[in-house]
């Protein structure tokens, strides 16, 4: 634009004045929305980020106690006026303002049930450890009652035991499943309706996997509980009717389409001239498509890959309904499994606002969305090296 | 608390707790609201601990529970309202265990099934069965009868893993009756799908069945006392009238169609 040039400057005015041509206010209002859109979305993601990780907080900085076990001595309510207000205030756990609201008579009960709640707790080796350390989360410990260190997750129990990392193994076993099932299938029929099929059919093909996007997760994990589950048991004899292998399957057909729309795109979009001169060179449809177009494709349908696994693993309904829900850390993809989704939508409900229990779940959380981030960031900058190599273009 | 109060006073109650108790819950808010059509009762699930959760965060008028309150949780309660919640015992449940219809077990003891439930016994052949692993079948943690069998039948042990945990005692029927080799637990009240065996307290004594008269009477080892909790500070009008209505002759015949069962006449005031 040899105009824009001589003016030499990038601004191009309030509202488009300059720019030589009519101003278009309402142009110019959309642009700033659509700006101002894209800003939210960012800004959202990291208050996400910064909620999840603030409750889960006092876990991660190791603050937080799940011991059993009072941790100081229980004394007696006839010994109240003995102490000293604020030391009362902190025995019963109270904050300042707490304090102030509470009647004579409330103290003693609450200090009564002092009394019963060391009454209640179990007398164990592990009473007084703190099962929310990073030691216990990640490591094997020999509990009470176990002839062997375990990995184990019971968070309502006696001991709480939270180890997260049968949970983890748990996700990554389903989401390895889903993409084993889904990627192939989905590639395969991405690079069909791109490359070979008729036009004609491709109107019916692509719809109609589209359309399997929009089947709730709820139903394909009904269908997963249902019609899968007695099928597969049919046809491979294990002997848990849900487990990592029904739910993965289900879950690859959530992530099915997800992994297909963006791959036929990146297929659609590798220039027709490519497909031409290989078949001007001699080479049959088939080897265009596969040899040509497929590897000139690839950060696309790296990229489909990369979503497909988010989707996977973030996918909750599905795994809470196929997956059995059993805690079991061993890497059989025939064993009943439990995931970090439908832990926490399985159990944040029941906890108490604040707890070990409820910051733990939100832990798991921000694991997940580690995760996630991890796995999109890593995609991302694959698929800048890759594109920059299949250009010819190197740093 | 004033919205808890506000809404008793305008005739609504909410109830929200155990989902052992939702239908026999549900039942009750159905004939009452029959006769004192004034009176509005919203009865929702989603387990005692929730219940529990809701009662001290004073968003529920009534909490149903499957077991009883904690000391912690009464500590909670305290704290947020300055009282302990008043206790009602409103029916008694025999805990049913569950095996598949074509399974030869008759019978079987609290120790066998301790043995089950924590994976220490994994086939049917120890325990006098056919020669196949067991599938254990297990409800969700937040679940009352979660903790009630493992407090009374796994004497406080945890679950095996290997235990497959379920939304309600409806999908462990579902699933028990679907799978021949399995076993599940779960409130008397849910009654067709699967095989309910007889307990014996000791192995070898003598098995009986949950039953109205085993239960009431004490002879079926694995039963319990289902609660309603409330904040004394809203124990009156209507809601107290409705507390009562449920602990007589009335309220207690809907116990009976449930399938759970009355509670002695002792208990009742």
């Amino acid at each position: 634009m040899p105009h824009r040039q001589q003016l030499g400057r990038r601004s191009e005015g309030w509202m488009g004045l300059e720019r030589g041509y009519r101003a278009r206010p309402g142009e110019w209002i959309a642009e700033k929305l659509i700006f101002l859109v894209s800003l939210t979305a960012m800004v959202m993601i990291f208050l996400i980020f910064v909620f999840v990780t603030r409750e889960a907080l006092p876990i991660l900085l190791g603050r937080m106690s799940s011991a059993a076990a009072l941790e100081t001595a229980v004394i007696s309510p006839s010994r109240m006026d003995t102490l000293s207000p604020e030391a009362l205030r902190q025995y019963l756990g109270l904050t300042p303002a707490e304090f102030a609201g509470k009647d004579r008579e409330t103290l003693e009960l609450l200090m009564e049930l002092k009394e019963e709640i060391a009454a209640e707790a179990p007398e164990d080796k592990d009473a007084t450890v703190n099962t929310a350390a990073w030691r216990y989360l990640l490591f094997p410990h020999r509990w009470t009652g176990y002839d062997h260190p375990v990995c184990i997750w019971q968070p309502v129990s006696a001991i709480h035991k939270y180890n997260i990392v049968p949970l983890i193994v748990g996700s990554l076993k389903t989401t390895v499943v889903a993409l084993l099932f889904a990627v192939p299938l989905a590639l395969a029929a991405a690079l069909y309706v791109s490359q070979l099929s008729s036009p004609r059919l491709k109107e019916w093909i692509k719809p109609a996997i589209e359309l399997l996007a929009g089947i709730p997760s709820v139903v394909l994990g009904f269908f997963g509980l249902i019609v899968m589950a007695t099928f597969l048991q049919n046809v491979f004899g294990y002997a848990s009717r849900l487990n990592a292998f029904v739910a993965g399957i289900a879950l690859g057909l959530a992530s099915l389409p997800v992994i297909f729309s963006i791959a036929e795109d990146a297929l659609t979009s590798v220039p027709r001239t490519y497909t031409e001169a290989a078949l001007a060179l001699g080479s049959s449809r088939w080897r265009a498509a596969w040899q040509v177009v497929l590897p000139a494709a690839v950060p696309g349908v790296f990229a489909a890959v990369a979503l497909g696994f988010g989707r996977a693993i973030g996918e909750t309904m599905v795994v809470l309904m196929a997956s059995g829900n059993a805690s079991i850390l061993s890497w059989n993809l025939f064993d009943s499994t439990r995931t970090i989704t439908a832990t926490i939508a399985a159990e944040l409900a029941e906890t108490v606002f604040g707890g070990h229990h409820y910051r733990l779940l939100f832990l798991l959380g921000a694991v997940l969305f580690a995760v996630t981030f991890l796995a999109n960031l890593a995609g991302d900058l694959v698929i800048q090296r890759l594109k920059k190599r299949l250009e010819g273009k190197r740093a | 608390m004033l919205a808890g109060a506000g809404s008793a006073r305008a005739g609504n109650i909410t109830v929200k707790g155990s989902d052992t108790l939702v239908i026999l819950a549900q039942k009750w808010a159905e004939v009452y609201m029959q006769q004192s059509p004034a009176t509005k009762i919203q009865v929702t699930g989603g387990g005692t601990g929730t219940g529990f959760a809701a009662l001290q965060n004073q968003t529920t008028d009534l909490c149903n529970a499957s077991r009883k309150i904690r000391a912690k949780e009464i500590e909670a309660c305290v704290k947020a309202f300055g009282k302990r919640p008043t206790e009602y015992k409103v029916a008694l449940d025999g805990l049913s265990i569950y095996v598949h219809e074509s399974n030869p077990i008759e019978q079987i003891s609290i120790e066998e099934l301790e043995g089950i439930f924590t994976a220490r016994i994994r086939n049917w052949k120890e325990v006098g069965g056919t020669d196949q692993p067991i599938v254990v079948y297990s409800r969700e943690n937040s679940s009352g009868t979660y903790e009630f069998f493992k407090e009374h039948v796994l004497k406080g042990k945890d679950f095996a893993s290997s235990a497959q945990t379920l939304q309600g005692t409806a999908q462990v029927l579902q699933a028990v009756a679907g799978e021949p080799k399995s076993i599940g637990y779960g409130g008397a009240a849910y009654g067709a799908g699967a095989k309910h065996i007889k307990v014996s307290k000791e192995k070898g004594g003598a098995a009986v069945e949950p039953s109205e008269e085993t239960v009431v009477g004490g002879a079926y080892p694995i039963w319990r006392y289902l609660y309603i909790y409330v904040n004394p500070a809203l124990d009156k009008g209507e809601v107290a009238a409705y507390l009562n209505w449920i602990r007589s002759d009335a309220g207690q015949k809907v116990v009976k169609d449930i399938g759970y069962f009355p509670l002695p006449k002792q208990f009742r005031q």
